[in-house]
């Protein structure tokens, strides 16, 4: 093989930081990867999500401490961070549930064409890119 | 009865994957289908949402009930996810089991705390 392709270069032990940046990869895996990230994100931000829960049902008072996070901050960290650190949770939330829907639509139509893959995975990213920054716009207020 | 064992027993096909593979589609389900219903009662409540109509949201008893099955389908939805993870990245078996029993007691520790909070409401 190597005398037919002398310039094709060949990936076995792959450099994560050489290799990676300049591998293109289509849209599905673009949906694919964002998926473990935006989950394993999530993972990670799952107390501060139970905080947030927390403190927003509790009671009246924790409800302030809710709102006041957002405005003037909590554990040092200035609001307007929460809120950027907010931002990624409703992104990654976003990709992860319509990645996910594409994922139980395939399964139950069976639509497994590379088309589909392709066309699919555009919509996922637009939907979910589109959404965050509808409610984005939000969060900051915007609108 | 086909044989299954001695030099004819199948050493795959457990339907570990099969098991793995559904329970992460039906918790998926699950967790679609609470943040559809929250989703519908924030945007179909008249008025600007204080801690009131919010609070209310989660504490009559079928959303508590269906919020504590979705706690326990997004635990073991996470758990999968993260497990997979693991083993796709994660090669010497010492580190790896570290990162498996992490994650076991982070998601038990928060799924006990989303669960208290939700009890006391």
């Amino acid at each position: 093989m190597s005398e037919l392709h002398p310039n094709k270069p060949e990936f076995r032990n792959i450099n994560a930081f050489v290799d990676l940046p300049t591998y293109r990869l289509p849209p599905a895996g673009w949906v694919s990867i964002l998926h473990r990230v935006s989950g394993a994100f999530m993972f990670l931000l799952l107390p501060f999500i139970i905080w947030l829960f927390d403190t927003s049902v509790s009671s009246e008072i924790s409800f302030g401490k809710f709102k006041a996070a957002f405005s003037v901050g909590v554990w040092g960290l200035p609001g307007f961070f929460i809120k950027l650190i907010t931002l990624g949770l409703i992104w990654a939330f976003l990709h992860h549930l319509i990645a996910g829907l594409r994922h139980l639509y395939m399964d139950a139509t069976h639509s497994v064409t590379k088309e589909f893959g392709k066309s699919s995975a555009i919509t996922v990213l637009i939907l979910s890119i589109g959404l965050t920054v509808v409610l984005g716009a939000k969060l900051f207020g915007l609108y | 009865m086909s044989v299954n064992f001695g030099s004819k027993r199948i050493v795959v096909g457990a339907h570990y994957g099969l098991r793995d593979w559904l329970a992460q589609r039906v918790t998926a389900a699950l967790i679609a289908l609470l943040t559809a219903v929250v989703l519908f009662q924030i945007i179909f409540t008249s008025g600007e949402i204080g801690y009131d109509k919010w609070a209310a949201i989660f504490s009559g008893q079928f959303m508590k009930s269906l919020t504590f099955a979705t706690i326990l389908a997004l635990i073991y939805h996470v758990w999968v996810g993260m497990r997979d993870i693991w083993m796709d990245y994660i090669k010497p078996t010492g580190i790896r089991l570290f990162l498996q029993i992490f994650t076991i007691v982070w998601l038990l520790a928060c799924a006990g705390w989303a669960i208290q909070v939700l009890w006391r409401l």
